[in-house]
């Protein structure tokens, strides 16, 4: 009998590893809470830094996860170990015996919220960079109508001791970027500012992008972070931040803000989570063992981690992880 | 009446109403003004500048902000020597763009 | 604006201070700036709302005007909190109200310092000690008067005569609400709504019928700044302070600004009568200026004080319109008559802004 490795999570990374461990000749079985795979990059329209519309990629993992065992709608409800291994039950009363098991359970979007001074729910026209995505997938927001002025703001929920979250969320300076040049194709004649604290393009083809942003869409990146925001009479925004390159504060009206919200760890596995016996590192993210050649292994032999579920990560970074991770359990079986 | 103090002017930038006319004219024949990433190389090479105010960068984000004045009067001291174009990471035609500001 | 954003936030930021039984503290600028104020609190809540309110002879200043403009270490300050904390205690009292917002800054700052560094706390408790042979206490409740208010707005509003509405058109009044700085910039969780919306006077000027203005710079400091408005050449930066506020509401048209601080509503006040000497610019309608109230005074209009036992007349920009807008009768004969009908003198006249 194929032994069976308990996936816990459908994103980009679950499905990577499930289609690897699956060449492999194991016996990969995907739990997923939702009801579809894909994770959050189902949600995305088009990726950085090239454009590439997230659906492409989506459906092509889709077609690589056929005939793997998935079990969409569902939870990992209770988790033991003994000696043969680790038994499971879903939320469907159904009991699962494997070999190993995969944490991928990813990130949750920061809830814009918490920084109560951008105003987000309560002016009307502050959005997330998740609602934007959404709207250009759908080409449907009621926030947007045709704004002359627009503005990115970086960071938030992240690199910031107020709200508890000090790291930095990688992807979001070339997220904010990508959707800025994307805005200016809806509205070319709107004049679109980033307002960040640093500009982190850490990737091949990012600081391509950077330059793209700057030549071909004439995007302005304001080095300063917004401090607050508020509306005015006619219900548009009024953003003030410093521009700190030129050593002044600065004020302006604003018809949209786009908030860039970080990545937080996803706490809906924390229950499972403790009966493996995986802590969380300083970061709220679950604690790898090592962070140089252990990235996919814990504390507790055979149970693994890939993808968002230990700091923010890309798309190539999670794949990256993924096929590693089915190297590392393939390694753990034939020990 | 004298109260001894007044009203100071505010510091704000109010982008709302920078007249970004030379920027922009400037823009059309020179796309890369648009790229500077602020790395402060042309400052930090300047001839001018180890003995004046002179900043090319800074001069960049004066006529985006509304100081168009103050740059034209920085401009002055420029040698035209053209090492900061020589030193630019985006590769930005400097020298042209100072010659143009004043045009 | 999404109402509801804002009323979680509330909800997230509501604290928990008793109703009644406390030991209510004065402050030591309010009762020189609106001399009306204090009082009309202290006959609210013991005379018309039947609670207890217990005031100390002994008791002084927090010792914040000090403190925050250099003149003495924070140190002392604590001490002498210390000692009106004692004085608390010696009363039989456990639940503690001030009337400033410098001192309800200083109190919680004080708190949290010591919770912080119990040492320092230990160092406070000696010199309390030795300087005034007091048993050191801490109060169980720490609340403002303008939270006391708040948690009281439907109880007034239920013996209310005069609502936040303007009798001519039936509409509510635009009523700008100003937070003291210090009532929860420091300390979002002390404050009711917390720092960014906070909710104790917009939960007073909806309880009382008005509309609540909220413009683009509702959040900013009215400028007293201490160090600022103690020195003459200074003041500028103060006054530059109320002007940008007074620029950004001007265009809602509000018809009153409440307050929950000593400086604010002063200086909202008079620099609007040296703005207007300035510059020739009034921000109220027909050349008066925009009053500025604080929140007992407003308490005591809408439930029938006579405006000028709640010492009305001690404001610059004149009172007058609002009473009118209000319905609320006035003698103008006794603008200018103390208490005992003692004659007050009148004011000289402002150039620009209309007084009366
Ligand atoms: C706004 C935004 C834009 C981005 N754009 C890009 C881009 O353009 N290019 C790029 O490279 N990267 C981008 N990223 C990053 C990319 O989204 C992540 O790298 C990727 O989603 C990580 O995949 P994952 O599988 O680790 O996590 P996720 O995508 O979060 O997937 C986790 C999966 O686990 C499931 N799950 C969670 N908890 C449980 C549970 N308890 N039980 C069962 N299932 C569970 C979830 O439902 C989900 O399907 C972007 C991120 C953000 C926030
Ligand atoms: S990637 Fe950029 S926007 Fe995101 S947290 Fe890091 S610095 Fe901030
Ligand atoms: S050309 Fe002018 S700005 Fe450039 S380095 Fe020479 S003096 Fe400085
Ligand atoms: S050297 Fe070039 S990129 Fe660097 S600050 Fe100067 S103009 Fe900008």
């Amino acid at each position: 009998m194929k032994e069976n490795i308990l996936i816990i999570g459908g994103g980009a990374a679950g499905m990577e590893a499930a289609t690897q461990l699956h060449k492999m000749g194991l016996n990969p079985i995907i739990i997923e809470k939702s009801e579809a795979l894909g994770g959050h990059i189902a949600q995305w329209d088009r990726l950085f830094p090239a454009f590439h519309p997230a659906k492409d990629v989506v459906d092509k993992m889709l077609d690589q996860v056929k005939g793997i065992d998935v079990r969409l709608n569902t939870e990992v409800v209770d988790i033991q170990r003994d000696n043969n291994g680790f038994h499971a039950v879903l939320s469907n009363n159904e009991k699962i015996d494997a070999q190993a098991v995969i944490l991928a359970t990813g990130f949750d979007v920061f809830k814009a919220e918490r920084k109560q001074e951008y105003g987000y729910g309560i002016y009307n026209n502050v959005m997330t960079s998740v609602e934007l995505e959404k709207f250009f997938r759908t080409g449907k927001d009621d926030r947007i109508n045709h704004p002359k002025r627009i503005g990115f703001v970086h960071c938030v929920g992240a690199r910031d001791v107020k709200v508890c979250n000090t790291y930095c969320s990688k992807v979001c300076c070339t997220t904010a970027l990508k959707q800025a040049c994307e805005i200016k194709e809806v509205f070319p004649d709107a004049e679109v500012y980033t307002f960040y604290m640093d500009l982190r393009m850490f990737g091949p083809g990012y600081e391509d992008l950077y330059l793209k942003t700057q030549k071909d869409f004439d995007v302005k990146c304001v080095r300063g972070r917004v401090c607050e925001v508020s509306e005015d009479m006619d219900g548009k925004l009024v953003i003030k931040a410093e521009d700190t390159l030129f050593g002044k504060p600065l004020k302006m009206t604003l018809d949209l803000l786009v908030l860039m919200c970080s990545m937080e760890k996803n706490k809906s596995i924390d229950a499972i989570q403790q009966k493996l016996g995986v802590a969380n590192n300083s970061d709220g993210f679950m604690q790898n063992k090592d962070m140089y050649l252990g990235m996919n292994d814990t504390a507790q032999d055979g149970v693994f981690v890939a993808g968002a579920c230990t700091a923010p990560k890309s798309l190539p970074d999670t794949i990256g992880e993924a096929r590693s991770v089915a190297t590392q359990v393939y390694n753990y079986l034939n020990r | 009446m004298d109260f001894g103090f007044c009203l100071s002017p505010s510091s704000h930038v109010k982008m709302d109403s920078v007249d970004l006319t030379t920027f922009n004219r400037l823009k059309e024949t020179n796309p890369d003004i648009n790229t500077c990433i602020a790395c402060g190389s042309c400052t930090a090479t300047c001839t001018a500048g180890h003995f004046t105010e002179m900043s090319f960068r800074r001069i960049l984000l004066m006529l985006q902000r509304g100081k168009e004045d103050e740059a034209k009067k920085m401009i002055q001291r420029c040698m035209l020597c053209g090492k900061c174009t020589l030193v630019c990471p985006r590769g930005i035609n400097i020298r042209k763009i100072l010659l143009d500001i004043t045009r | 604006m999404i109402i509801e954003g804002k009323q979680k936030i509330w909800s997230d930021y509501q604290k928990d201070i008793p109703d009644d039984h406390y030991f209510y503290v004065r402050s030591c600028i309010r009762q020189a700036f609106w001399p009306g104020s204090e009082v009309t609190f202290l006959d609210i809540t013991r005379n018309k709302l039947g609670k207890d309110f217990y005031e100390n002879p002994y008791h002084t200043t927090c010792g914040g005007i000090a403190y925050h403009s250099d003149t003495i270490p924070q140190e002392t300050a604590m001490t002498i909190i210390a000692r009106q904390f004692a004085l608390m205690h010696e009363s039989g009292y456990e639940n503690y109200v001030c009337s400033c917002i410098t001192s309800f800054g200083c109190y919680t700052e004080t708190l949290e310092t010591w919770h912080e560094y119990p040492e320092l706390e230990a160092k406070i408790r000696q010199y309390l000690w030795d300087s005034c042979k007091k048993e050191f206490a801490k109060p169980k409740y720490l609340a403002h008067a303008s939270d006391l208010i708040y948690k009281f707005r439907f109880d007034i509003a239920k013996q209310m005569k005069f609502p936040l509405v303007n009798v001519k058109t039936g509409k509510p009044l635009k009523v700008v609400e100003h937070i003291g700085c210090h009532y929860s910039k420091m300390f979002p969780s002390k404050g009711f709504g917390g720092a960014e919306y906070p909710h104790v006077l917009v939960g007073m000027i909806e309880a009382w019928g008005g509309e609540v203005v909220d413009y683009p710079e509702r959040r900013h400091c009215c400028g007293f700044g201490f160090r600022q408005y103690f020195v003459q050449a200074n003041r500028g930066y103060s006054e530059s302070n109320t002007y940008k506020k007074f620029e950004s509401m001007e265009p809602y048209e509000p018809d009153l600004i409440i307050t929950n601080c000593p400086g604010c509503p002063y200086f909202l006040d008079r620099w609007q009568y040296v703005i207007a000497e300035q510059t020739g610019k009034t921000y109220g309608k027909n050349g008066y200026g925009i009053p500025a109230l604080t929140y007992e005074e407003v308490a005591g209009l809408v439930m029938g004080y006579d405006p000028w036992d709640l010492g009305l007349q001690m404001h610059q920009v004149a009172i007058e319109p609002l009473l009118e807008k209000m319905g609320i009768p006035y003698d103008p004969k006794k603008k200018y008559q103390g208490l005992n009908g003692k004659d007050l003198g009148q004011p000289q006249c402002p150039s620009c802004m209309k007084s009366v």
